[in-house]
């Protein structure tokens, strides 16, 4: 067992810089660093706190390293775990980000942003698909295609703020479960009657 | 000071909506920082986006360090990153005992899943004004293969979006300033 601030900050940082592709890529070397290199927790309480995480909203990494340093080291071990986790990250994004945006009327920098805005239609598009289909999955066709055309509908035609949109859905999420089991019941009720 | 509470604001509420870590508050920030505030352009948005992904870490602090910088310098960093992280890190260790007994229940389940569509819709509107921006910048032809080759080389080939990232932003750098002459 070592509960040591600098194996904290190790692993925060190791974790940070070496997760490609957001938050939610990274949960397998959390899992790494915390059950098995530092044995800070078991398996089964990562697996439970993962679970806990994201039933919240917000960022999936931060949620993680903030609780592993808050139960290594209390409340400042979960700001110091968080730090570690993003400052690397946040350091290069503002410098490499600025340093682009002064050189954006020089010709090769200008075909470096044009040449992959593409790639990042097709990457949101990705992106779309994979949260189409989580909705159609979990919601069924008929359902799933009906929501996605409610919120077209409210988020672009009309248009509400997205935060309205999503609070909406949210308030109807509390209760979809309950009326979906109401509704399957009624149905077994009508065909044990026939 | 008005700037910092509107950072502060924006971050907050893209980050409070989103389910399902940082990627599906992308559309929200970009709600936020091109649609609202106009921190940014849609071009900026995209730029920061391919960064951001050509680097490791969780994408929504990366995004939120660099829209405050540019609004407000290292104060503008601290209050966005703050406003992106602080609410939900402390609600999971506050909450930890009394969500404990509530991770099954179908109240929660059924929020996570019915965020998805509002969220699938945004990044569809997302991805639709990117697609129409890089026709504008580089031509139909040379956007639809750039995206289509891409859209091979991560799908098919199964190459790493970084990879892909690097890979256009050295064509872009390298042979793109050419055809234009």
């Amino acid at each position: 067992m070592s509960h040591t601030y600098k194996d904290l900050v190790i692993a925060m940082v190791r974790t940070g810089i070496l997760g490609y592709g957001g938050g939610p890529s990274v949960m397998p070397l959390f899992r790494h660093e915390a059950v098995n290199r530092y044995h800070w927790l078991e398996d089964e309480e990562f697996g439970e706190v993962l679970a806990l995480a994201n039933a919240l909203p917000g960022p999936i990494a931060t949620k993680i390293a903030g609780y592993l340093g808050y139960r290594t080291k209390g409340s400042l071990g979960a700001a110091v775990a968080i730090i570690a986790h993003i400052l690397p990250t946040c350091l290069a994004m503002i410098a490499l980000a600025s340093l682009i945006s002064v050189l954006k009327s020089s010709p090769f920098i200008e075909g470096m942003i044009a040449a992959v805005l593409p790639v990042i239609a097709v990457m949101l598009g990705q992106m779309a698909y994979k949260f189409g289909s989580k909705a159609v999955k979990g919601l069924g066709w008929v359902l799933g295609f009906a929501t996605f055309i409610i919120a077209f509908v409210m988020l672009q035609i009309i248009p509400v703020h997205p935060a309205i949109v999503i609070i909406l859905f949210l308030a109807y999420g509390t209760v979809h479960y309950k009326l979906k089991n109401k509704i399957n019941k009624h149905h077994d009720r009508d065909r044990e009657a026939i | 000071m008005m700037s910092l509470i509107s950072v502060f604001l924006g971050f907050f509420v893209a980050n409070i909506l989103g389910y399902g870590g940082g990627p599906s508050s992308i559309p929200l920030m970009y709600q936020e920082v091109v649609t609202h505030y106009q921190w940014l352009t849609n071009i900026d948005f995209s730029n920061m986006l391919a960064l951001g992904n050509a680097l490791p870490g969780p994408i929504s602090t990366k995004i939120a360090a660099y829209v405050g910088y540019n609004v407000s310098g290292v104060f503008g960093v601290i209050v966005a990153v703050v406003a992106t992280i602080a609410p939900s890190s402390i609600a999971l260790i506050l909450l930890l005992k009394l969500l404990q007994k509530h991770r099954q229940s179908s109240v929660v389940k059924g929020m996570t899943l019915l965020v998805q569509p509002v969220i699938a819709i945004m990044m569809i509107v997302l991805t639709w004004q990117m697609g129409r921006d890089s026709i504008h910048s580089l031509g139909p032809i040379q956007a639809i293969i750039i995206a289509a080759i891409s859209f091979l080389a991560m799908t098919k080939l199964k190459v790493h979006p970084a990879i892909v990232i690097i890979i256009a932003f050295i064509y872009g750098g390298l042979v793109v300033p050419h055809l234009h002459i």
